[in-house]
């Protein structure tokens, strides 16, 4: 069991790392692997003769960005939804929970229809921590926080933010507009280039990095508070340091991409059904995982029907429900 | 030895006082049964001794030193909780959940902890549910998946295994396997306190009981001595007599509405 774990783990990091290099190489322009290894070295400082200045832009300036911002962004919220799931015990919970995709979006969707995108990434974080401090601060409030007052608080501030983010579209976009709104509303990794490259990074590897390390704590909330607390572990401090980094996490992530859906909520199910439940095995495969799904996804996304572009968010569902099914039918025949 | 001496626990929810100035010793080495009709605070007596519940006052002292006043995590290594009808809904299997045992001797961040396959296996047998290693927890029966859960809890190497209703809901075999497994617990040196509201299944097998109502102790000591005709009457409102098993010799508690 042990040696397969680690098999699973050193083939999901070859896939991850063939993924960003293949993905790079599929485009309107289609450009071979060896340019696109010459163009990542020479900007690396290796001495290797550069390809011709436009496929090198392409690759640097345009698509390498992107696939990395996509494999950050899925490895966050992957890592986000199985943290949810674990600590509110809750099979539904996804990195959104607490509200923060509406409140991001909320964010987001007002400095597009004021035209100062350019700090749409700060407006949208902003609007994530906000809906968290509202949603916990309503969970705690009169009592300690539990999965059902947390869940139950999420969809209140997401109600309320949501609503809000729908009456400023209604009574301020106009023409085009609606379409960057959607797009963001849905999730897109198009305007994705090294600013975003840095802040998902940043992110990943200052909150990410450090929540693959809670699987112990996360395994002891299997049989519940009472349980969890038998185990010396401090029931009400862990959930709120965890609810807060996951939410930071996906706070950083949707500042970039916009809130795409189904990736929190399916990849980590997806690789329960495979490796088991165990949080330890769990966090960083899920991680993996959801890189090179989302990597594809955006893939998919940005060829499918070129030159247009479709949200990345629509092909996350379209594609995620289907694999995700089959996997469920697969372990009933199993179980 | 570790005879665990609680003195003077009160817990309070509001203004509802649920347990009150509680105090009783459970002999080292033995099996004390907390009894008493429902709502006389047993399980919430429990949590307060694991540390679980808070105390508004009240110390829990194991060779002299109190239990409360210890971190979290060294405290779940001397002492561990089964509580009443715990239950997941992930598919771990049974050796899966009493690794979970092994947490508070684990680092923060797990790991560090060597000699983990081996107490797993060891716990595992003791219970005798090595059959369920590699079992779906969720696909176990209710006898099944309690031995699984004490095996967890034995995992933590305790000096002292607090028991919530280990028997409840359970078919009459497996609550006298769980009564069996209790008894070489205590064997190996370990204190149980266990709540038990089956009054004839802590009379015939329990070393002492302490009979709580409503929220105080109404006695407490060796069980046959203890659990007097005129008690049972008072706290449970039922006649009772002491005789013998004649299936097994052991005293047997006979018991009739009145």
């Amino acid at each position: 069991m042990i040696a397969r774990r680690w098999i699973v783990t050193g083939v999901l990091v070859l896939a991850l790392v063939l993924s960003i290099l293949a993905a790079v190489t599929i485009g309107s322009a289609q450009i071979p692997l060896g340019d696109v290894v010459a163009s990542i070295l020479g900007h690396l400082g290796a001495p290797v003769a550069t390809p011709d200045p436009l496929r090198d832009a392409i690759v640097w300036e345009l698509r390498l960005p992107r696939v990395i911002t996509a494999a950050l962004v899925g490895a966050g919220l992957a890592i986000s939804g199985a943290i949810m799931q674990s600590i509110i015990r809750n099979q539904l919970a996804d990195p959104y929970l607490l509200g923060l995709s509406s409140g991001a979006s909320l964010g987001a969707v007002s400095v597009l229809l004021l035209g100062v995108a350019f700090v749409l990434p700060v407006a949208a974080f902003a609007g994530a921590v906000l809906a968290l401090i509202a949603t916990l601060a309503l969970a705690r409030a009169g009592g300690p926080v539990t999965p059902s007052r947390t869940v139950l608080a999420g969809v209140a501030v997401s109600s309320l933010a949501g609503a809000l983010t729908s009456f400023v579209i209604f009574w301020t976009a106009q023409g085009d507009s609606y379409r960057d709104v959607l797009s963001w509303l849905l999730g897109s990794l198009a305007g994705a280039r090294w600013p975003a490259v840095t802040i998902a990074g940043i992110a990943l590897l200052v909150v990410g990095v450090p929540l693959l390390f809670s699987g112990r704590l996360l395994d002891g909330f299997a049989f519940g508070d009472t349980s969890a607390a038998g185990l010396g572990i401090n029931v009400q401090s862990t959930r709120w340091m965890l609810l807060t980094a996951t939410a930071l996490l996906t706070g950083a992530m949707v500042s970039v991409s916009g809130a795409i859906g189904f990736i929190g909520l399916v990849v980590p199910h997806a690789v329960r059904l495979v490796v088991g439940p165990g949080n330890r095995i769990l966090l960083p495969l899920a991680a993996l995982a959801g890189g090179i799904f989302l990597v594809w996804a955006d893939t998919l996304a940005r060829t499918a029907f070129d030159p247009r572009e479709l949200p990345v968010g629509i092909i996350t569902a379209l594609v995620g429900a289907p694999v995700f099914a089959a996997l469920l039918l697969r372990r009933r025949r199993v179980a | 030895m570790s005879a665990i001496e609680v003195r003077s626990v009160t817990v309070r929810a509001g203004e509802k006082t649920l347990v009150d100035d509680v105090g009783f010793d459970a002999p080292s080495g033995e099996f004390t049964a907390l009894v008493g009709p429902n709502g006389a605070g047993k399980s919430t007596l429990l949590r307060a001794i694991a540390g679980i519940e808070h105390a508004a006052s009240g110390i829990v002292l194991q060779d002299g030193a109190d239990l409360l006043a210890l971190p979290r995590r060294a405290r779940a290594r001397k002492l561990a909780l089964v509580e009443q009808d715990a239950a997941t809904e992930l598919p771990l299997t049974g050796s899966d959940v009493v690794r979970l045992g092994r947490s508070p001797h684990e680092s923060i961040i797990g790991g560090g902890d060597p000699d983990a396959e081996g107490i797993v296996a060891d716990a595992l047998e003791r219970t005798g549910a090595t059959a369920f290693a590699d079992r779906d927890i969720t696909t176990l029966s209710g006898g099944e998946r309690q031995r699984v859960l004490i095996a967890r809890a034995l995992a933590q190497q305790p000096q002292v295994l607090l028991l919530d209703e280990p028997t409840n809901h359970l078919d009459l075999a497996a609550q006298l396997d769980v009564v069996t497994l209790i008894e070489n617990v205590t064997a190996a040196g370990v204190t149980v306190i266990a709540a038990i509201h089956d009054l004839s299944i802590a009379a015939a097998h329990a070393d002492a009981v302490v009979v709580l109502a409503e929220g105080r102790v109404a006695a407490s000591g060796p069980t046959e001595p203890t659990l007097t005709p005129e008690l049972i009457g008072d706290v449970f409102g039922v006649s009772a007599q002491w005789t013998r098993n004649p299936l097994t010799g052991r005293p047997l508690l006979a018991v009739a509405s009145r």
